[in-house]
């Protein structure tokens, strides 16, 4: 089955999904800097939220006309929320990190260790 | 004046005052006054006022009993004066026994409370000079300590007072006592003054075994004592000595009066309850072969009278009044209980004064004089006995002791037994008045002694002489101690107070010789033991007094005493040159007090060959008398004679002849082997037994607790091994585990943030194949 094939579904917006999840999570375990860490967050918590919305999404599901179908918009409002608020603490710890240590190397900040 | 109110109130106060004065002692006594001084003022305080009310009631006495007035006609059988009997307070009571604090107060009490209270007045004063030694530190050679150095300790006036204030309660409780108990109690309390005071010194160890000594030989005469009177209460029933009545009204009949009754003419008879615990098993049988209780009783009365006449119970009286006596032995050493008495020397003198020469020695002798009415004539004949033997044995050792207070000391023992003689062969007021005098010039002695001591600072009277010029007051007071125990006098005329006592058993003797010509060698044995008092109590006097003095040194340092110690002395030297006079009528005093039915003396015994004892008023028959007078006389001269041969103009060295009669000198001075008899018969042995008991104690008992011990120990230690190998090992094999986890999984964290995603990225992704892989194979495959 040829996904290029078909019309655009579900499963397109999962696959999408899918891929920004994966670069987020490379993007996270490959960066030094800490902002790149940041940004590889975001586009991990994108890549959950494009989920949300095509699975809440009335006119992708099969049985649509049964609810309101507002659930998944709603949940990534709140990912969107707690994304700024996370990205507003971690950006004060990174500029923080940097005042004591001169750098934003995350391989430098291994106090936390065992 | 209702004397049956005023005496009880009167001597019952004099007896408590010195109960106050220990209470105040025991509890403030060190802090009265500087080191305690006080204390001798309280003790001093309540003796002297004991003295005063003393006085008073023998004043209420005389007034109400005039001498002569009462006096016993010849073959009269009542009572001139009935005692003063009753209770004060009563303990408890317990079916038909009562205990109660009871008094007896007849002539003879209040004498003796006045004479008590006298003597130990004066030595109670006296004590201030001789025990001021003890009011700082006391430095005390003759206890060195193991480095060779003397003990110095700190001093115990107050303590001395304390111990006497006991003494003279516990003393006077005794005259007073009504019951026996309570004669029992204060015997025993003055016992432990006598042990505490010969004990003062107790770092001496002289001290503590005299004091020993004396408390064991007194257990053994009370033993004897205890028996008698378990003999009087379950015959008699009572333990009350005078008739008294209780609460109710009823009149309980007490000893005296249960053993000679009125119905009698108070005639010795043996009390029913005597008769009916010897006859007990045919008593048992009346009562079971009569129909009715009733019968049963008139049965038995008829019975007692019948058993009564056969002698039954007879042997139960003769055990109470040995047994008794037995007490009185222990108390007034007699022998063979006489060995304590010398070594009783060890106290401070006041003490050996008060305690072991005028009161509580006297104390047995007091007590037979009480129990007179309850001896019968064999217990008699044992009394004079022992007290012959006694007189004789203890005279003897005098003869050739050298430490004045030893001398003294046989002297006592000596005189006990002339008071115990005169008792036993039926001179009742002639042992009492000996008693009586005896304490005033005894008394007297043994404070001059301690004078001397205290001047000389030795006891060895081979360290003295011609002490006189240095100390002319303590040797011419103990010059009339020595003339009243000789028994000086001009015949018929006047004398000094032992001239009067003494004649007085020289009497009796002599008309007991002439009644029992078997026992008349009593007399001649009485006779030479007058002579041998004269003689040793001049040796005392000439070795200490006359002469050169022998030790330069001790000479020099010799000095008069303070006048609180020689004023007593003159007080004392004065009742012994007095007391003795007709016109104060100490004899007619005693007469009043005489127990009812014993002026007549008695005739025959049951359990020995037939004894008369003599009525006492026969003695003073000029047939009689004037023998006695004259023997005594001749007598006494002889032993001042002999002594004054010896040691006064020294014309014959004695050294001569203890060397001509070495065997009996050693004899007399190893005082007759008594003290090496007794080790041998009874230390030993006991010291053997108590060894015995020790090894038995050590190996098997100690063996035992030992042994559990180990076991014990055994146990522990392998329930520790246990507790090591299992619960430890388990806790903390558990405790390895979680910390061994731990240290793995620490490697984890290694602080690298990229690497935590990797894992958390690796991880999701290995959990998303096992996940699959797994629910592929747990659905059901086609």
């Amino acid at each position: 089955m040829n996904l290029l094939a078909q019309p655009v579904g579900l499963v397109h917006y999962l696959v999408v999904g899918a891929v920004l999840f994966a670069c987020g999570v490379v993007c996270m375990a490959a960066k030094r800097n800490a902002l790149g860490v940041l940004m590889g967050i975001e586009l991990v918590l994108n890549g959950a939220n494009v989920n949300f919305v095509a699975l809440g999404s009335r006119f992708l599901r099969a049985d649509s006309g049964s609810a309101l179908g507002l659930d998944g918009q709603a949940m990534a409002l709140f990912v969107i929320v707690l994304a700024a608020a996370e990205a507003a603490v971690a950006l004060a710890i990174a500029l923080n990190y940097y005042n004591t240590h001169a750098t934003i190397d995350v391989d430098e900040a291994d106090q936390l260790k065992g | 004046m209702d004397l049956a109110r005023i005496l009880p109130l009167l001597l019952g106060l004099v007896w408590l005052a010195p109960l106050a004065s220990f209470g105040l002692i025991v509890f403030f006594g060190p802090r009265m006054g500087r080191h305690g001084r006080g204390a001798g003022f309280v003790a001093t305080g309540a003796i002297g006022l004991g003295f005063v009310l003393s006085a008073l009631a023998l004043g209420a006495w005389l007034w109400e009993h005039p001498l002569g007035g009462h006096g016993h006609e010849a073959g009269s059988h009542a009572p001139a004066i009935a005692p003063l009997a009753g209770d004060w307070y009563t303990l408890g009571q317990f079916g038909a026994l009562r205990l109660t604090v009871g008094y007896y107060i007849d002539a003879l009490t209040v004498a003796m409370f006045a004479m008590v209270t006298l003597v130990a007045t004066c030595i109670h004063v006296y004590s201030f000079g001789y025990m001021h030694d003890e009011l700082h530190e006391v430095s005390d050679p003759l206890a060195p300590l193991s480095t060779g150095q003397p003990l110095r300790r700190p001093g115990r006036f107050c303590r001395f007072y304390q111990y006497l204030s006991l003494f003279c309660f516990s003393m006077l409780g005794l005259v007073i006592a009504g019951n026996v108990l309570m004669v029992f109690v204060f015997w025993e309390l003055v016992g432990i003054c006598s042990y505490l005071l010969i004990g003062f010194y107790r770092e001496r160890r002289s001290a503590s075994n005299a004091a020993n000594k004396a408390f064991i030989v007194n257990r053994v005469g009370d033993f004897g004592m205890i028996v008698g009177l378990m003999a009087l209460w379950g015959g008699l029933g009572t333990l009350a000595f005078g008739d008294t009545v209780d609460a109710g009204g009823r009149r309980r009949p007490g000893i005296f009066s249960q053993v000679r009754p009125a119905s009698t003419h108070h005639a010795l008879v043996v009390p029913d309850g005597f008769v009916r615990s010897a006859a007990a098993d045919q008593v048992a049988e009346i009562f079971r072969s009569a129909s009715n209780p009733a019968e049963a009783e008139a049965r038995l009365r008829a019975a007692i009278d019948r058993w009564r006449s056969a002698g039954w119970g007879y042997g139960l009286l003769v055990i109470a009044g040995l047994g008794i006596f037995c007490g009185c032995v222990g108390k007034s050493a007699q022998f063979p209980l006489h060995v304590w008495l010398p070594d009783a020397m060890e106290g401070p003198t006041p003490v050996s004064a008060l305690i072991h020469a005028a009161t509580m020695v006297a104390a047995g002798v007091y007590l037979v004089g009480r129990f007179y009415p309850v001896f019968t004539p064999e217990v008699l004949v044992v009394i004079a006995l022992v007290g012959c033997i006694t007189l004789f044995l203890a005279a003897t050792i005098a003869l050739v002791a050298t430490d004045i207070k030893r001398v003294l000391a046989y002297s006592t023992v000596s005189q006990l037994g002339y008071m115990m003689f005169a008792l036993g062969i039926g001179g009742w007021l002639a042992g009492l008045f000996h008693l009586l005098t005896h304490a005033f010039f005894k008394a007297l002695l043994f404070l001059c002694a301690g004078s001397v001591i205290h001047a000389t600072g030795t006891n060895e009277m081979p360290e003295m002489g011609g002490l006189r010029r240095k100390m002319p007051w303590t040797a011419w007071t103990m010059l009339v101690g020595c003339l009243a125990i000789a028994g000086a006098g001009i015949p018929f005329v006047i004398g000094l107070s032992g001239y009067y006592s003494k004649d007085a058993i020289l009497a009796q003797a002599y008309l007991f010789r002439q009644a029992n010509p078997r026992l008349g060698w009593l007399f001649y044995v009485a006779a030479g033991g007058a002579a041998l008092t004269a003689y040793y109590m001049f040796r005392l006097w000439f070795m200490t007094f006359a002469g050169q003095p022998r030790d330069a040194h001790r000479f020099e340092h010799a000095h008069e005493s303070p006048p609180v110690m020689y004023v007593p002395l003159v007080v004392l030297a004065a009742a012994a040159v007095v007391l003795g006079w007709p016109v104060f009528g100490v004899t007619e005093l005693l007469e009043q007090a005489r127990p009812a039915g014993t002026a007549e003396g008695a005739i025959g015994a049951v359990l020995l060959p037939a004894v008369a004892l003599p009525a006492e008023h026969l003695s003073h028959a000029p047939e009689v008398h004037g023998p006695a007078t004259w023997i005594a006389m001749f007598t006494a001269l002889a032993g001042f004679g002999v002594a004054v041969v010896f040691y006064g103009l020294r014309v014959l060295d004695p050294q001569d002849v203890r060397r001509t009669l070495a065997p009996v000198y050693d004899f007399l001075w190893h005082k007759w082997y008594f003290d090496e008899l007794y080790q041998a018969c009874f230390v030993r042995p006991a010291l053997a037994l108590a060894r015995l008991a020790a090894a038995i104690d050590r190996t098997i008992i100690d063996g035992i607790a030992d042994g559990l011990a180990r076991l014990v120990r055994l146990a522990s230690v392998a329930d520790d091994w246990l507790d090591r190998l299992f619960v430890d090992g388990l806790v903390n094999r558990i405790a390895q585990w979680t910390y061994g986890m731990g240290v793995a999984l620490r490697a984890v964290q290694t602080g690298q943030l990229r690497q935590y995603v990797m894992f958390l990225g690796a991880g999701t992704v290995a959990l998303f194949v096992l996940v699959s892989f797994l629910w592929s194979l747990a659905l059901p495959g086609p």
